[in-house]
């Protein structure tokens, strides 16, 4: 079964203004499957196993364009795995396996014709611990672009990755200083500026303010908010008021499966699964 | 429909060429280091294997009599010596690597003496050989003896067999002796009953190997005065003594080519025990840390 | 007190103490080396300047008219160990990025041991093969005409020698290496190689800068392979084609003689002790001083 975002039209009122929904749900009629058109990872039956143990089991799911969609769910249940099959970052795990169809803007991601190396290019990944590389905060930035043969000003480029990931004003001065310098939080925003100088369609985010503190969580989740007007963003979270806070669309899984995937307010107000019900009031998890 | 993104040239496919002929180049670094232990095991085996017979191991050492010179005398001095060695070295190196990980304070003293260890693993074997001719020959008069030689090969490998045990013994996990001491047991007996049942495995490769290069070791032994012509088999510790990679040195050195020939032969028996306990020793290591995953 | 604990708080202060003797015996030993050598250098100092001793050209302490000059030594010794790295730093260092960014988990559990036979290899057994293989089958094919004993063969022995040092060593480093740092550059889109040479590399490379060192000053101590291999000819000459002597088998030559004790012949052996002892040390304290900071970049 596909699940698809039902349409949230009347629940309008109870959105907070920066939670407005985006057209593209909007316009859809109560009964339509998602567009797959506007649809940017698509999954049917994906079944991913480690060794014997399958950590994603038969999940389905259509993440739409330039929305935030997060995937909540307690740990263990398979929400990062799904995540990192989606830029491959799964395949440096020998046991590793999939099976169903994984999609990105239509082409199988999995297919023998896809390039990992080239995936990763447009869908880029923001982890959960900050990781800059031990370089200068401009190198750090910069790195993934001169690897891939950017053809502009990469000064230029940079400039404009570190200010869409708003940091640059905290860093302008010191561009030549090393990354470790900076603090955890704004560390996790130059890895975001990283990934976002590779100019990607795709934003995975792995729990990317589990090690900050509260101050620093709150300026990524700002940030994160501004993103998806260039971004497709995917945020995998343990944290279900940070889901409630950025996400249009909020998939849960558990064990292994997705359970519900709809819209962010009716997920956090009248689930269809009791499952889901008993996670969000914290009854296990 | 994909994206196409005008501003990279990621050049894909020479960026992947590239990283195979890295990746060859790596791999027949590896190939060319196998390959050369394999030209230097095959071209000693070469001149050598003409001359391994019983009687090459139960024969004196001969200048005159070449084709019936055997290694008896350097087979048994190397097995006095690593008998005495071990029975020096081993447990005073796991008394020290024990009171350095389980007793000792982390303070000043024990920093001290980590340090000290570790820059006397870097020392050179001739140098403890000059120590050795220093202290054991002249200052305690043990004469060119096995016991003298013993002795500073001990002091060789007392750092190597340090390191190993402590970090066999860093690998036992704290709950084990948490729990001991839980029971009300003393400090050494939560040493002596359970930490070390666990830590011995690796506590044996690292003493193996240590062994083994006690074994090869003829620099020091040469400092000591052990190259001298010897034609018996040490019946005591006080004895003097002749060992295998000295032997080996002793044939090297001759001029006509038959003594090459019996260094190759020596060089096989002198591998032939080396490379068993160099097994043994990573086959311990090998089962130890597939028990300690499954476990 | 009863008695049973009190007996036992006696057993376990004995013990205690007998295992801290052990420990100390280490700081014993570094005590008599130190000791054994100044003495005598002391000995050997009285005599000679130690300027004239570091700084003179010629070494011929047992040739009329004698010489104390030890650079001869000292150069033969970096001629060998230079050249050793030459061959070790190459293929140690490309098995170590093959071990730890390539080689499956079961390859690398075959190959690693595999490589340290080579440096479980006896060094007189280097010694003998330099002179039956890498010189008459290898260097005077190239170079008609080298002599039998040259400096070449000794630093190539020497090098194979080192290469599981450098090797097992660098391994280390690469796998200290965090893997999301690994994870972070393949998100940007990275190749294997450009992980390894430009993410990896770069991170360890003071893990992989001590290793050069340390195997470094294990070329300078090596002694039984440079004594068969390179000969017995002092000689101030960076030429790895002909004959030339080390301090190790300076050393080992005196104690081959006859020299009388108490002499100044026989005291140079402790003065070019002293030297060959503090040379490998500093490399030995360079190294680990890098190691340290290496450690703590990532923990």
């Amino acid at each position: 079964m596909v699940i698809v975002p039902e349409t949230i039209s009347g629940r309008q009122e109870a959105q907070s203004p920066s939670r407005m929904t985006p057209p593209a749900l909007r316009l859809r009629k109560p009964s339509q499957p998602a567009v797959t058109s506007d649809s940017v990872i698509r999954a049917e039956g994906v079944t991913i196993r480690y060794a014997d143990f399958a950590a994603v089991r038969d999940v389905t799911i259509e993440i739409p364009d330039r929305q935030v969609t997060a995937i909540i769910g307690p740990s263990g249940c398979g929400k990062s795995t799904f995540l990192r099959a989606i830029n491959r970052m799964n395949d440096f795990i020998p046991s590793m396996s999939i099976s169903g169809l994984l999609t990105y803007r239509g082409q199988d991601i999995y297919g023998p014709k896809s390039d990992a190396v080239d995936l990763r290019r447009r869908i880029g990944m923001v982890f959960q611990k900050p990781n800059p590389f031990p370089k200068t905060i401009f190198k750090n930035v910069a790195w993934g672009a001169s690897i891939n043969g950017y053809r502009g000003d990469i000064h230029e480029l940079v400039e404009r990755a570190l200010r869409r990931a708003a940091i640059w004003d905290e860093v302008k001065d010191k561009l030549n200083q090393s990354a470790f310098a900076l603090s955890g939080g704004q560390q996790q925003r130059l890895c975001i500026a990283r990934a976002i100088a590779l100019e990607p369609d795709v934003l995975l985010m792995d729990e990317p303010c589990s090690a900050l503190d509260p101050i620093a969580t709150a300026r990524i989740e700002d940030l994160i908010d501004q993103l998806k007007t260039h971004y497709t963003v995917v945020l995998v979270t343990h944290n279900m008021q940070q889901a409630a806070r950025v996400s249009d669309l909020t998939a849960f899984m558990y064990m292994g499966e997705l359970i519900e995937f709809d819209a962010t307010d009716k997920i956090f107000t009248t689930p269809s699964e009791q499952r889901t019900q008993d996670y969000i009031t914290g009854r296990f998890g | 429909m994909t994206l196409v993104n005008t501003n990279f040239e990621p050049r894909l496919a020479h960026r992947r060429r590239i990283g195979w002929f890295f990746a060859f180049a790596c791999a027949s670094m590896v190939v060319l280091a196998v390959f050369v232990l394999g030209v230097l095991l095959i071209s000693v085996a070469d001149q050598g294997w003409r001359w391994l017979s019983l009687d090459f191991l139960d024969n004196f050492p001969s200048r005159l009599n070449p084709e019936k010179a055997g290694v008896k005398s350097a087979l048994f001095g190397t097995l006095w010596l690593i008998g005495l060695t071990a029975a020096v070295s081993v447990p005073i190196g796991m008394a020290a690597a024990i009171y350095l990980h389980e007793y000792a304070a982390k303070g000043k003293l024990t920093r001290f003496i980590e340090l000290n260890i570790a820059n006397l693993a870097g020392v050179p074997s001739i140098v403890y050989g000059i120590l050795g001719l220093a202290v054991f020959i002249r200052l305690c008069g043990l004469g060119r003896s096995v016991l003298a030689g013993a002795l500073t090969l001990s002091l060789l490998i007392l750092p190597v067999i340090i390191i190993a045990s402590r970090e066999a013994l860093a690998a036992v996990p704290d709950s084990i002796r948490l729990a001991a001491f839980g029971l009300g047991a003393t400090r050494w007996q939560t040493v002596r009953s359970h930490v070390l049942p666990a830590a011995i495995p690796g506590m044996m490769t690292g003493v193996i190997l240590a062994l083994s290069r006690a074994l090869g070791e003829a620099a020091p032994l040469i400092m000591i005065g052990a190259l001298t012509f010897i034609t018996f088999v040490p019946e005591g510790p006080l004895d003097t003594f002749t060992a295998m990679p000295i032997q080996i040195y002793n044939w090297i050195d001759e001029p006509d080519l038959i003594f090459q020939e019996l260094a190759g032969a020596g060089i096989l028996v002198l591998l032939g025990m080396l490379l068993p306990m160099n097994a043994v020793a990573v086959g311990i290591r090998a089962w130890h840390q597939r028990r300690k995953a499954w476990s | 007190m009863t008695g049973i604990t009190g007996i036992v708080r006696i057993k376990e202060r004995l013990i205690h103490g007998v295992l801290f003797l052990c420990a100390l015996a280490s700081v014993a030993t570094t005590a008599g080396i130190i000791w054994v050598l100044a003495a005598e250098s002391y000995l050997f100092f009285q005599e000679l300047h130690l300027l004239d001793f570091l700084f003179g050209l010629r070494w011929a302490p047992l040739l009329e008219p004698k010489s104390f000059g030890v650079l001869p030594l000292v150069c033969g010794t970096f001629l060998v160990a230079g050249g050793a790295l030459l061959v070790a730093v190459p293929i140690g260092l490309g098995s170590g990025i093959f071990l730890s960014e390539y080689a499956p988990s079961r390859v690398r559990s075959i190959v690693k041991p595999i490589l340290e036979i080579l440096a479980g290899i006896p060094t007189v057994v280097y010694g003998y093969f330099a002179l039956m293989f890498v010189t008459p089958h290898i260097i005077q094919p190239l170079a008609p005409g080298t002599d039998i004993f040259n400096a070449a063969s000794a630093a190539i022995v020497v090098g194979i020698m080192i290469i599981p040092t450098i090797a097992s060593l660098c391994d280390d480093a690469f796998r200290a290496v965090p893997q999301s740092l690994r994870e972070g550059a393949y998100a940007l889109s990275a190749t294997r190689l450009e992980v390894s040479t430009r993410v990896v590399l770069p991170s360890a490379m003071s893990g992989v800068i001590a290793a050069v060192i340390l195997a470094f000053a294990r070329a300078i101590g090596e002694t039984m392979a440079v004594t068969l291999a390179a000969g017995a000819m002092p000689r101030l000459t960076l030429n790895p084609l002909v004959s030339i002597q080390t301090m190790t088998s300076y050393i080992v030559q005196v104690s081959l003689g006859d020299t009388p004790h108490g002499t100044i012949e026989y005291q140079t052996i402790f003065a070019v002790g002293m030297l060959l002892f503090l040379v490998t040390l500093t490399f030995n304290v360079i190294a680990q001083g890098v190691l340290r900071r290496f450690r703590e970049a990532y923990e």
